[in-house]
């Protein structure tokens, strides 16, 4: 048993973590089969919500640390080649409606309404309009948003793609990919970009 | 319950006043819901009526828990919930609170383990005995230092899996515990999030659970709290006292060693 010790106390120095043994983490297989026999189904979340992409398999396997470069740009090229843009090729709608959608949080919770429209809820983790003083964090302030990159274009399209696929722009990004899984619609979508882009939008006052 | 009824207005006179000022944290606004409310905590009802149905013989065997093991040996309450979770080898498993007085009533006091577990969580007009047994013996460990002891290989294999949850990201939202738990100083609109990687933030949040949640005016267990998460997450239902649930409550919890255990607390 005792030269397993330092081979152990190895391991462990370089797994980077004092006292437990990263030997001991279960595989991503074992992790699947326990998450699949400890949650049922219940309305609309279906056990299939459990089933990863590999973009959630690749965050879930990094343990919130950043990517290593290549594997982030790698990851990045393979988002942002499903962002589909507007056919009629107009990004702006109306701020009022975005406004809207910003503030609900409603959407894909199984205590909600599946028929119900379903919000965005930008402002549970971002800074908005100035009015609004109940904001979270876990995102940069977006408050003049449009005023400070500039009215153009490129922002524009920035933007819509940014609410259509975060992680095309920060691989593993604690923002939902709206538009890649269908949360919010093209409409929805054009709404925000105008919330943040509209030169008369609140956020931009 | 004039006390109550005069904190309640004092938190919603502050709630309405915070439309116009600058806003206080959440946390301010709990702390002087507490204070407002003195000693007194309505989660104490929920403690006393855990108490009488601990003592009370129940279930087709006509017994009461007075000789279940919750970790400390036969019969022990005080200090308790400071060594949960823990691997039990009469069950052969790792069992959170929850999962040991389910445990407890499937052996001593004969109910089958489906009536045992079938309602978890109390709501409006409805009372149950887990909610209620939770607080009492949450609340015997109260003061006294969280001590889970990770020596067992089943103890170390429910911590390692609960990490492994803690940072899974899935369902249409891409979220994990880790999108709102992973960083420091983090605010869902006004409402402050742990950092639940970090040994501070860790203590501070499971030492206060369970709680008696004000605006739903019911006693929330550790098993209600993963619950609801999840549930904000868009994952399907975690199931009560699954292994998922019990793994990461072993994370949780062995991560919380060291904090003085301050609940059945009050919260929003």
């Amino acid at each position: 048993m005792k030269p397993l010790v330092p081979a152990i106390l190895l391991a462990g120095l370089a797994a980077g973590c004092a006292g437990i043994m990263k030997s001991d983490a279960p595989t991503p297989e074992q992790v699947a089969a326990v998450l699949k026999a400890s949650f049922k189904e219940n309305g609309q979340a279906k056990l299939d919500r459990l089933d990863q992409d590999e973009a959630q398999r690749l965050c879930t396997e990094y343990q919130g640390k950043p990517l290593p470069k290549d594997v982030a740009e790698r990851l990045e090229r393979a988002q942002l080649s499903t962002v589909r843009y507007p056919a009629d090729g107009k990004l702006l709608g109306d701020w009022k409606a975005g406004e809207r959608i910003a503030q609900s949080g409603v959407g894909k919770q199984y205590s909600d309404d599946p028929k119900a429209v379903a919000g965005g809820n930008c402002y549970a983790c971002h800074q908005l309009s100035k009015a609004e003083v109940s904001f979270g964090t876990i995102g940069p302030s977006l408050y003049r948003f449009g005023a400070q990159r500039g009215f153009t274009p490129e922002m524009q399209k920035y933007a819509y793609g940014k609410v259509f696929n975060a992680d095309a722009f920060a691989a593993c990004s604690s923002m939902p990919r709206f538009g890649h899984n269908g949360i919010l619609t093209e409409q929805q979508m054009k709404d925000v970009v105008a919330l943040l882009m509209d030169p008369e939008s609140p956020v931009n006052k | 319950m004039r006390i109550a009824l005069a904190a309640a207005a004092v938190l919603a006179a502050s709630f309405a006043a915070s439309a116009q000022q600058p806003p206080r944290t959440a946390v301010e606004e709990i702390e002087r819901y507490r204070a407002a409310l003195g000693d007194g905590n309505p989660a104490e009802l929920w403690e006393a009526r855990g108490e009488a149905l601990w003592k009370e013989k129940r279930g087709p065997s006509g017994a009461s828990l007075e000789r279940c093991d919750l970790g400390l040996g036969a019969g022990v309450v005080k200090g308790a919930y400071t060594v949960l979770p823990k691997y039990f080898a009469d069950s052969d498993k790792v069992e959170d609170l929850e999962s040991r007085l389910v445990t407890c009533m499937v052996k001593l006091q004969g109910f089958s383990a489906n009536e045992a577990s079938k309602d978890p969580f109390g709501g409006p007009g409805k009372k149950v005995p887990m909610d209620a047994l939770v607080a009492y013996i949450t609340g015997q460990s109260r003061g006294m230092t969280m001590n889970v002891a990770l020596e067992h290989p089943k103890m170390r294999e429910a911590y390692e899996l609960g990490r492994s949850i803690f940072f899974f990201r899935s369902g249409p939202h891409d979220f994990g515990c880790v999108t709102c738990h992973g960083s420091d100083n983090q605010r869902i609109r006004l409402q402050d999030l742990p950092n639940l990687t970090k040994t501070a933030d860790a203590q501070r949040a499971y030492s206060t659970w369970p709680a008696y949640r004000v605006s739903q005016g019911e006693v929330r267990s550790f098993q209600w709290r993963l619950n609801d998460c999840f549930r904000q997450q868009r994952f399907p239902e975690l199931s009560f006292i699954s292994p998922a649930s019990i793994a990461l409550t072993t994370f949780l919890a062995r991560n919380a060693n060291g904090a003085t255990f301050d609940a059945p607390s009050i919260k929003r």
